[in-house]
């Protein structure tokens, strides 16, 4: 096992809440150590009180005993913080393909960014109003689009 | 419990952090199923889980500074430490009230901690940047509601502008206590770990004073209480009995 194995590996680990994107899509892996088959991987979590994580913890790990690993441990690391600027061109393209708008670029400036319109995953339209800031799990929001007459969920900016 | 030491300023610090946010968050988490709009059971409960997640971050700073061990330590604090070793403020243990309550006091709360993680994101004792960077931002989507909430409310109806009035008149000599610095704090001012409360208090007062003004409420006169965060009122003993419960039968108890 090396370390593009490991990369391949953990590009395979979905988020539990979102399973058409990879931890790596997601930009949620930070580091990778790798050392006679012992393997510390460097996790930045998304929402500090996501569930999801554990699940991911634990599933990374298990992969990892599965390819051989001799010791596998997972590390959460939050500086910097993560953020959804950290998510890939492609796994933008999946969210808005299941109907989940992707969150735009703030390059930390998260304020500025909830005031630009967000686009209908569905029709592209921008004619959308914001009905909820929180949804059904801690990174999502929920819009409806007035021109395509759509309920449809936003992936937060952070 | 072992390990407890009370008696260092920063342990202290971290520990009125980590406890404010999760006894916030067990408020919170009662409104789930019974809010007033299946849009706001949804809301609050996931505000109680972010605020679940942000005890979690500094419980674990907790943890690191006594050495013992991040997977087991917090729980045990949460779990087994009576009442009066608890160091949340008091309004955040204060019962839901009405929806009014609820929202106001989530909106002064959360102005609080956005001011107050605001400066420590500047801290020299560089865990306690890390962490107040990750909440700060995750707290923006909180502000952002509660303070739509009390602006709605403060214009909308009567019986609503009364019920807020209502509520800000009652919580409003809690909020004193966001600024209550605790023993030893002095020390961790001049090292540059924690920011100035009074200037803290400064700057929330010019954000929140306008705010509510302009939300049609009058702010009140009352003087504001400057207790210690040993004190508490009878509401945190009900409430941890509660949260105990399954704990206090059988700690090994798994989910």
């Amino acid at each position: 096992m090396d370390l593009n194995d490991i990369w391949h590996l953990l590009d395979q680990i979905k988020d539990p809440e979102i399973p058409v994107v990879s931890i790596v899509e997601l930009g949620m892996v930070r580091e990778i150590q790798l050392e006679d088959q012992n393997v510390v991987v460097v996790l930045a979590p998304t929402f500090a009180g996501c569930p999801a994580l554990q699940v991911i913890q634990e599933e990374v790990a298990r992969r990892l005993y599965a390819s051989g690993a001799g010791k596998a441990e997972v590390r959460f690391t939050y500086m910097p913080p993560w953020s959804s600027d950290d998510i890939t061109p492609q796994a933008r393209q999946k969210l808005t393909a299941i109907g989940l708008a992707p969150p735009p670029k703030h390059q930390g400036f998260i304020e500025l960014a909830l005031l630009e319109p967000v686009h209908c995953p569905y029709c592209g339209s921008s004619n959308t109003t914001i009905k909820n800031s929180f949804g059904p799990t801690l990174c999502w929001a929920i819009y409806y689009c007035d021109n395509c007459h759509q309920p449809f969920e936003q992936f937060k900016p952070l | 419990m072992t390990g407890y030491k009370a008696d260092s300023p920063l342990y202290n610090y971290l520990l009125g952090l980590a406890d404010d946010e999760l006894i916030l968050g067990h408020r919170d988490s009662e409104w789930c199923g019974q809010a007033p709009l299946l849009e706001e059971d949804i809301a609050f409960a996931n505000l109680a889980l972010d605020e679940i997640g942000h005890a979690s971050l500094w419980y674990n700073l907790v943890a690191m500074l006594s050495k013992q061990d991040p997977t087991t330590y917090p729980d045990q604090l949460i779990f087994t430490r009576h009442p009066e070793d608890y160091r949340n403020i008091q309004i955040v243990e204060l019962p839901v009230g009405d929806w009014a309550y609820s929202v106001l006091r989530q909106y002064l709360f959360d102005a609080y901690e956005l001011t107050h993680y605001t400066k420590l994101m500047q801290s020299r004792y560089p865990p306690m940047a890390e962490v107040a960077a990750k909440i700060r931002n995750e707290e923006i989507y909180h502000i952002r509601h509660s303070s739509s909430w009390v602006q709605r409310l403060g214009k909308g109806t009567a019986e609503s502008q009364r019920r807020m009035q209502n509520a800000l008149n009652e919580l409003w000599p809690y909020t004193g206590q966001f600024f209550q610095p605790m023993g030893g704090n002095e020390l961790l001012v001049d090292s540059g770990y924690v920011p100035d409360s009074g200037q803290l208090q400064l700057n929330w007062e010019g954000n929140v004073v306008p705010f509510l003004q302009e939300s049609s409420l009058e702010v009140p006169l009352a003087p504001r209480q400057k207790l210690s965060r040993e004190q508490h009122t009878p509401h945190l003993k009900i409430l941890l009995s509660e949260m105990q419960s399954v704990a206090r039968l059988d700690y090994e108890a798994g989910w």
